[in-house]
């Protein structure tokens, strides 16, 4: 198989995704305003004190990042399974892995990248200073497809699955941890002076690691689902 | 004299087997925990630096080793039933998960009596207590993922490919107290530079060691058992190797 007809079919897939979310744009919307919400509880929740606040935000941010990028989980594979798409990708000659890896771009242009677009703004709420804003982007963008990476692999195991939403949950937090530590740790490790290159470092492998091993998961975990 | 090892992938000739197995596994068990004990808790001399409680580690230091061990095998067993279809393999895994679970919940008990007069605090958030807490959300969630589906077979291959997939974590929580600078204590026992502790200390933490991977064996030899009565919807329940055999043929 050629090298450009898999490219062809990766790039069919994100043009496609990407599509179906603008034809419904509430659907993308809707975890961004989650997003939103959940972050400015925390101020009205543990009070206005700017110092805590200051203290509390990099990792509220990060926190509802996840939780956002979480509910958005849902969308990647359930619309394509119920009307038959998912079985037509297991079928095409391309890799189902590569094919995987267009759908998590996707998914994280839709969900990731207004989190990181938004989080400037999201981190002036509680009084990040500027220096510290570049690193909650440069965090978040580093993160987030990581986030995306490892969500999908959950979101192939439990397609199809009776209370698939909290199971989802239960079972993909526990692995977005290190990503939590290493985002929310450089983001205080810039506010504290200590620097932010060796979160951000580690933040890179993650993402390094879960492009290389993540997408072979979440096309075995589909080819079971599809079984 | 040449035994046919392969046959014993079949449940049903596995089932006499692991039988038989148990009450030796059982019973050493039994005899290393009482002996290791004893060392433990009146042979090993007091800790200089914290006293008696340090005497927790004996039941910690294995617990924890096994939790990662348990994972560690337990992923192999789901790897194999991946890579080669084997039944077998997916009742190893599900069998060892609980008990996987409760030695990790174990550590983190033992470590919380020895924290709060040690440390003062019941629980912090360091890297090692942090990534041994996740290893038990992991374990959860490979019974929990079994349970929700209703599809033997895909409960078997999906609970499989997340416990894969958790294995990464097991490193992580292993070189935790080396990579970061954690409150955790660094490693006592290594296999490079030695023991850093007393010859009795070291005894019977190991005499423990082995007291509870026998002790997991004979658990886990009796759960497979159990789970292939459960899936093979066998008649009988009592141990008789002849029915068992009878019902096998019938089949």
């Amino acid at each position: 198989m050629s090298r450009s007809s898999m490219w062809e079919a990766v790039g069919g897939i994100v043009r496609r995704d990407l599509l179906l979310a603008m034809r419904r744009r509430s659907d993308a919307a809707m975890s961004v305003f989650f997003l939103v919400i959940v972050v400015s509880l925390f101020p009205l929740g543990v009070g206005p004190e700017p110092a805590v606040l200051r203290t509390i935000g990099p990792g509220v941010l990060w926190v509802a990042a996840l939780l956002a990028c979480l509910l958005s989980l849902a969308r990647v594979f359930t619309a394509d399974y119920v009307d038959g798409t998912l079985e037509q990708m297991v079928l095409v000659p391309q890799p189902l892995a590569v094919l995987v890896v267009g759908k998590v771009f996707a998914h994280w242009v839709i969900s990731g990248l207004p989190i990181v677009l938004l989080s400037p703004l999201l981190g002036l709420q509680f009084g990040l200073s500027g220096e510290s804003l570049g690193v909650l982007v440069m965090s978040l963008l580093l993160g987030t497809p990581t986030l995306s990476m490892i969500g999908t692999i959950g979101a192939a195991l439990v397609l199809g699955v009776r209370g698939s939403g909290l199971l989802v949950a239960l079972l993909v937090l526990p692995l977005y941890v290190p990503v939590l530590i290493f985002g929310a740790g450089a983001v205080t490790g810039s506010m504290a002076g200590i620097g932010a290159e060796a979160n951000l470092s580690l933040l890179g492998a993650c993402l390094v690691l879960s492009l290389f091993l993540a997408p072979w998961a979440t096309a075995a975990a589909l080819r079971i689902a599809l079984e | 004299m040449s035994v046919n090892w392969s046959k014993y992938s079949a449940p049903m000739a596995f089932y006499p087997l692991a039988g038989r197995l148990i009450p030796w596994f059982a019973c050493v068990a039994v005899a290393l925990m009482g002996v290791g004990l004893y060392m433990g808790f009146f042979v090993a001399p007091t800790d200089f630096q914290q006293g008696e409680a340090y005497r927790i580690i004996f039941v910690h230091v294995p617990a924890a080793w096994m939790s990662m061990f348990l994972y560690v095998v337990m992923a192999v067993w789901a790897g194999i039933g991946l890579g080669l279809n084997a039944r077998l393999s997916f009742m190893m895994a599900q069998a060892i998960a609980p008990t996987g679970a409760m030695f990790t919940f174990l550590a983190l008990l033992t470590g919380a009596m020895w924290g709060k007069p040690t440390w003062g605090a019941w629980w912090v958030w360091d890297a090692r207590l942090t990534s041994e807490l996740i290893l038990l959300f992991q374990y959860a969630g490979v019974m929990l993922l079994r349970t929700s589906i209703d599809d033997m077979r895909r409960a078997d291959r999906s609970s499989a490919v997340f416990a894969l997939v958790g294995v990464v974590n097991v490193p992580i929580i292993y070189f935790s107290v080396q990579w970061w600078n954690t409150l955790h204590q660094g490693a006592s026992v290594s296999m490079s530079t030695g023991s850093k502790m007393a010859a009795t200390m070291l005894t019977a933490m190991l005499l423990m060691t082995l007291a509870f991977w026998l002790y997991s064996v004979a658990v886990i030899l009796s759960r497979v058992r159990c789970i292939i009565v459960e899936r093979e919807s066998l008649p009988v329940w009592e141990e008789e190797p002849p029915v068992i055999q009878k019902v096998a043929e019938v089949r």
